[in-house]
């Protein structure tokens, strides 16, 4: 071979050039160099995440979709599921254990059905959030993005999963006499707290499982617990009649609690705010913006240390 | 030091002293049994070693500096850290120790873990556009050319089917026509020439010489020393993970050569 190379360069035993005696750090800081995979600072950060919208969703979209394209009945499944879910739920604490007390038939039956489905959301983006990372590792170490597009990614699928579920909400709603009113503009509001919530809390955990990635097989046993503790098939109130105040109250501030019984209140005709802890609002508001702002800057402190093998 | 363009010797990728370290979780023993496991939590505070957590130290203390405008190949036995190295270039794999400087965000040719089976053609080529970081309007614009360079639609209608329908050589087809619609400033080929039939290998060879006239560097990975002698005009030698020989191609090649006894 020549010594003109492939693309035309000609190759010159090259004069010491005016660079040799740099160290490595000083030639980079000469010609502008950054150092590869170097964390941003958190607006940068910010701004990056912006620019990757299009692909959170995207991916989001192609996940719910991938779900079930196997199946013959397809994307119907997206509504059969949580519809099977709440008829198991129903027939085990409605029929055989008799957990309404203190409820009537006609508001216990929404109110089992909200509570699970609104309950799954929280507990199904936790479960996708804490694998988020620890589950996708090819992606991460192929390609650049800022890796809290996944968790937000998995939280965001989980939603519009629950929107389908929503569907099946109504349903019963209507069955069971309460008509669509004024009130159901509160459901905008209490997904959308819930959803910041949700994706702060799924960024927490998508950093503690791809530094321990044993935490996916511990996460369904403190989500049971957590389940049982919120008043998912039994209102807190009337299960915890006689005992002290404090500790209803402190049944009744849990996050999971608070945008349960959020979701009821604006739902369901027979389900009224004495239900309610008091500035219930402001709580789920805290919860909201604490977790998640809280969830985004712990995620984001580990951002180049995601992908380690 | 290789050969360097003397008009714009400006350097694009420095590497100082990078050490690159994989953990694996209990593979010390080779016994995943529950007592290991346990043994293993109840001593943590003590050393990785002492936890069971084996440290394979895959690239070992490499140092170079890539200028615009060089195809620079790396090449050494399997396992000798070539592709660890690439990553660790693109930010991909955080050192151990040394850093790497770069000029802009390298980027690695192959998108295949961004792509889900279950989706048809079409949605990959939107998804996969998406996650290189290319604008839904840009991946609109080359969609036809994404879909024509594959030659999926070559055999009727695939491109609405399911990816997972593809025979593996046409799957194939269609990550690297996706994986190459993106321009790059640093570009990294990890062995990407070897897919699909016969014509369609010519055709990524020349979608990939496109590539390297607009991307300031190239890195090429490849087994193949003869696609390494047409694209690239610098080597890299690594084994086991230590960089055996840095220089113009066809010096390093002979040496290489004859170490694989050729």
């Amino acid at each position: 071979m020549s010594e003109t190379t492939h693309d035309g360069t000609v190759a010159v035993t090259a004069a010491p050039s005016p660079d040799a005696g740099l160290t490595a750090a000083e030639l980079a800081a000469k010609y502008g160099l950054s150092v590869s995979g170097a964390r941003p600072s958190l607006g940068e950060y910010i701004r990056q995440l912006w620019g990757r919208r299009h692909f959170i969703l995207a991916f989001s979209q192609a996940k719910l979709t991938a779900q079930y394209s196997q199946a013959k009945l397809g994307q119907l499944w997206q509504v059969a599921t949580p519809l099977l879910n709440a008829a198991v739920y129903y027939f085990i604490f409605g029929v055989i254990l008799h957990a309404s007390r203190g409820l009537s038939r006609d508001v216990y039956i929404p109110f089992l059905v909200t509570g699970v489905f609104v309950f799954t959301f929280t507990q199904s983006s936790v479960m996708s959030g804490v694998r988020a990372i620890s589950g996708n590792l090819g992606l991460v170490r192929a390609l650049h993005f800022p890796r809290a597009s996944l968790p937000v990614s998995f939280s965001l699928q989980q939603l519009q999963q629950l929107l389908f579920s929503m569907i099946v909400m109504f349903i019963v709603a209507i069955g069971f006499g309460s008509y669509p009113g004024p009130s159901w503009l509160l459901i905008v509001p209490v997904l959308v707290l819930q959803f910041l919530f949700n994706t702060g809390l799924a960024m927490i955990v998508a950093r503690m499982g791809a530094k321990t990635p044993d935490l996916a097989q511990l996460m369904p046993f403190l989500l049971r617990t957590w389940m049982y503790a919120s008043g998912v098939m039994f209102s807190i109130s009337t299960m915890m009649e006689g005992r002290p105040e404090w500790v209803v109250r402190l049944l009744q501030v849990n996050p999971a609690a608070v945008y349960m019984d959020l979701m009821r209140f604006a739902l369901i005709d027979g389900y009224s705010a004495s239900n309610l802890p008091p500035h219930v609002w402001a709580i789920a508001l805290f919860w909201a913006v604490a977790v998640f702002a809280g969830g985004f800057v712990y995620f984001w402190k580990a951002e180049e240390r995601y992908g380690r093998g | 030091m290789a050969e360097q363009n003397t008009r714009d010797p400006r350097p694009t990728v420095i590497a100082d002293e990078l050490h690159i370290v994989y953990r694996v979780n209990g593979a010390k023993t080779g016994k995943g049994s529950a007592t290991a496991a346990l043994s293993r939590i109840l001593r943590r505070g003590s050393d990785d070693a002492a936890r069971g957590v084996r440290k394979v130290h895959a690239v070992r203390g490499v140092s170079f500096t890539a200028y615009r405008g060089e195809a620079v190949g790396l090449i050494g036995s399997n396992g000798s850290g070539k592709s660890t190295l690439l990553r660790a270039i693109a930010g991909l794999l955080p050192a151990e120790k040394g850093k790497v400087y770069t000029d802009g965000q390298p980027s690695l040719l192959g998108v295949n873990a961004a792509l889900m089976n279950d989706l048809t053609g079409e949605r990959n080529v939107i998804l996969g556009g998406l996650a290189m970081g290319m604008s839904r309007e840009q991946i609109k614009e080359r969609y036809q050319d994404i879909v024509d360079f594959s030659g999926i639609n070559e055999k009727g209608d695939f491109i609405t089917l399911p990816m997972r329908t593809y025979s593996s050589g046409m799957a194939a087809r269609l990550r690297f026509s996706i994986a190459a619609a993106k321009d790059h400033d640093v570009l990294m080929i990890d062995e990407a020439l070897a897919t699909g039939d016969r014509k369609f290998q010519k055709r990524s060879e020349e979608r990939i010489r496109e590539l390297r006239k607009e991307a300031g560097t190239v890195f090429l990975v490849s087994h193949n020393n003869k696609s390494i002698r047409d694209t690239c005009n610098r080597v890299l030698w690594l084994e086991r993970g230590e960089l055996r020989m840095d220089g113009p191609t066809d010096e390093v090649l002979k040496e290489y050569e004859k170490f694989t006894g050729k």
